[in-house]
């Protein structure tokens, strides 16, 4: 155990550039590495990595493990996990740190199964117990009512998957020192057994649920197809997206793309409406980190008007038509 | 076409928050009264996926789940959806086990069943979520694994998944066996129907120890575990919820609108 020394982060290479969410990681990794007064280091993968070495080491890198491959060009996750495996069974870092995306979601419980680490997935907040100097790790878990500390006593690495936007980005130090080393294993081809077909792009219209500062959802109370179109005209008028509780989606009212909450999407707008929605743990698992949650519903008792900040008591085909006209009178001035 | 779904009984994530009930100092979740534990939300879909692969190909759907007490209601679930057979793990020695060893026993009855081209399992529990199970399965069982399956086929003898991914999905050709981790956009599962209901009624579900499938004590005890909650609680939030009114529900819609727009 006392062999594994150091942070190491495994970034990610978006469109050349260095992912935000490695910049938040590189963030997180060097408060952690500062308080174990160990090294901060970073695995970039990828088939072309210019001058993202220096950029990590500016970000607050001390050594950057360069592994470059045409066949790490896109995430493939048979490459990756043996690249990933490899350089930790050699550098034996304590701590690791990937990103709760869509590579470090299939990346990392695959990394852990193979090196036998301790894995909290989609973290909060990250810390080292001042006592112990282990990683403790906050999670959701039940859709996030409730959040555990995770602990690894002796299984190492010690890794953790950070939700994106949690720490603040890392700043950047041109004048930083650091090493880059090129990894020099190459890929074993007769490992990858997954291939890559094809990868499709799905347009969205308008803002994208995720992104929208604006998000209009609809429960089971909206009570059909027709109906969501009053709460897409409101999101229209905002510059928004519309969301959906799950029995909304399940209905066929609403494309399961839509769905908010914990089998679903995790959104945080500004505003948050919901509407004809009861607030069942589950939806608020997905809605919860919104600045300004609004409620309309019939039902006063309802859930949702305990973790709203405004609510209408109405049935809300007489309040959307009279929120909408009003929106768009004001937002044209 | 042979498969294997993992599923898990969890309790109902549908209640209204109020009766989510935690016990710190155990570490737990008090199960809510009164309202009967579910299939956990995803592993359901692994089982509707494994329904549509033997609708369209043929083949037998075995589900195993591992749980104390009533687990077999979801197998049972299970199979009234259209699985074949499925088996109970409960044993003491299973209780509170962490990602690795839930996947150690899981990986221990699958051996023992056996055959198989595809393992099935939800992308993460409804309750705790580690999210990590069918990946250290896949690892344990030394097969491809491929997770946040939206649609899976199988042509030629491969099989052919998409995976969700944030701006829209990959199509991946995986060999058998593989594991694959189902998401939801998968679609909606299937309502049992008549027969199934019947066979499931009828159904006698095997239970497994510890022994039944060869699982050693020592990859059970605690003291191994590779993970340890070390601390439970219910984030508190303070809302005030401000009512907002006027004479006609059209009046308190103006009045909340005034309300809002200094925030967008």
């Amino acid at each position: 155990m006392d062999s594994h020394k150091g942070v190491l982060v495994c970034g990610e290479i978006a469109e050349g550039k260095l992912a935000p969410i490695t910049i938040e990681l590189l963030g997180a990794g060097r408060k952690l590495a500062n308080e174990l007064g160990e090294d901060l280091s970073t695995l970039l993968m990828g088939s072309k990595t210019g001058g993202l070495g220096q950029e990590a080491i500016a970000y607050g890198a001390d050594k950057v493990y360069v592994a470059e491959d045409s066949l790490l060009d896109d995430y493939n996750s048979d490459a990756y996990t043996q690249v990933a495996a490899n350089l930790c069974q050699k550098v034996l870092p304590s701590i690791m740190l990937l990103g709760h995306t869509d590579v470090g979601c299939d990346l990392a419980p695959r990394l852990n199964g193979r090196l036998g680490g301790g894995l909290a997935m989609d973290c909060l907040a990250l810390s080292v117990d001042p006592a112990t100097k282990l990683l403790v790790s906050t999670r959701p878990v039940f859709g996030g009512n409730a959040h555990a500390n995770v602990v690894s006593r002796s299984a190492r690495p010690q890794m953790a998957t950070l939700r994106l936007k949690i720490v603040p980005p890392a700043e950047r130090n041109d004048s930083r020192q650091g090493k880059v080393i090129p990894v020099e294993d190459k890929i074993d081809p007769s490992a990858l057994k997954v291939k890559v077909v094809d990868r499709i792009k799905e347009e969205v219209e308008g803002v994208k649920l995720e992104d929208a500062e604006v998000v209009v959802s609809g429960g089971r109370g909206i009570g059909g197809t027709q109906n969501f179109g009053m709460l897409r005209e409101l999101a229209r008028v905002l510059g928004g997206a519309v969301g959906a509780t799950r029995p909304a989606c399940d209905e066929g009212w609403a494309p399961a793309r839509l769905q908010v909450g914990q089998s679903g999407k995790v959104v945080s707008p500004k505003l948050y409406i919901a509407v004809a929605l009861s607030g069942a743990m589950s939806h608020i698992a997905g809605c919860l980190g919104s600045k300004c949650i609004v409620a309309i519903n019939k039902d006063k008792e309802a859930n949702i008007f305990n973790v709203a900040h405004f609510g209408i008591v109405a049935d809300y085909r007489e309040v959307l038509p009279a929120l909408t006209t009003k929106f768009k009178e004001l937002l044209s001035k | 076409m042979n498969m294997i779904v993992c599923i898990k009984q969890v309790p109902d994530p549908e209640i209204p928050p109020a009766k989510f009930k935690i016990d710190p100092e155990a570490k737990k979740v008090i199960p809510p009264p009164g309202v009967p534990p579910v299939i956990s939300v995803y592993d359901e879909r692994a089982v509707e996926a494994a329904c549509r692969l033997k609708d369209k190909h043929k083949g037998k759907i075995t589900v195993i789940s591992m749980g104390s007490g009533k687990a077999s209601d979801v197998v049972k679930h299970a199979i009234s959806m259209g699985a074949d057979e499925g088996f109970v793990l409960e044993d003491e020695a299973f209780e509170n086990l962490d990602s690795f060893g839930t996947a150690y026993v899981l990986g221990k009855a699958i051996q023992k069943i056996g055959g198989y081209d595809l393992i099935l399992c939800g992308r993460q529990a409804a309750d705790w979520g580690a999210g990590q199970v069918g990946s250290i399965l896949a690892e344990i069982l030394g097969i491809p694994v491929v997770t946040l399956a939206c649609d899976i086929d199988a042509v030629d003898k491969k099989l052919r998944v998409k995976r969700i991914v944030k701006d829209g999905y990959e199509v991946l050709e995986a060999p058998m066996p593989s594991l694959v981790t189902v998401s939801s956009e998968i679609g909606l599962p299937r309502l049992p129907a008549g027969v199934g209901l019947m066979l499931a009624r009828k159904k006698q579900i095997p239970v497994w120890k510890a022994q039944d499938i060869g699982a050693e004590s020592s990859q059970l005890d605690k003291a191994n575990a590779h993970t340890e909650i070390t601390g439970l609680s219910v984030p508190t939030r303070k809302t005030e919820c401000e009512i907002v009114t006027g004479n006609t529900p059209g009046e308190a819609a103006v009045n909340l609108v005034l309300k809002l727009v200094k925030l967008i």
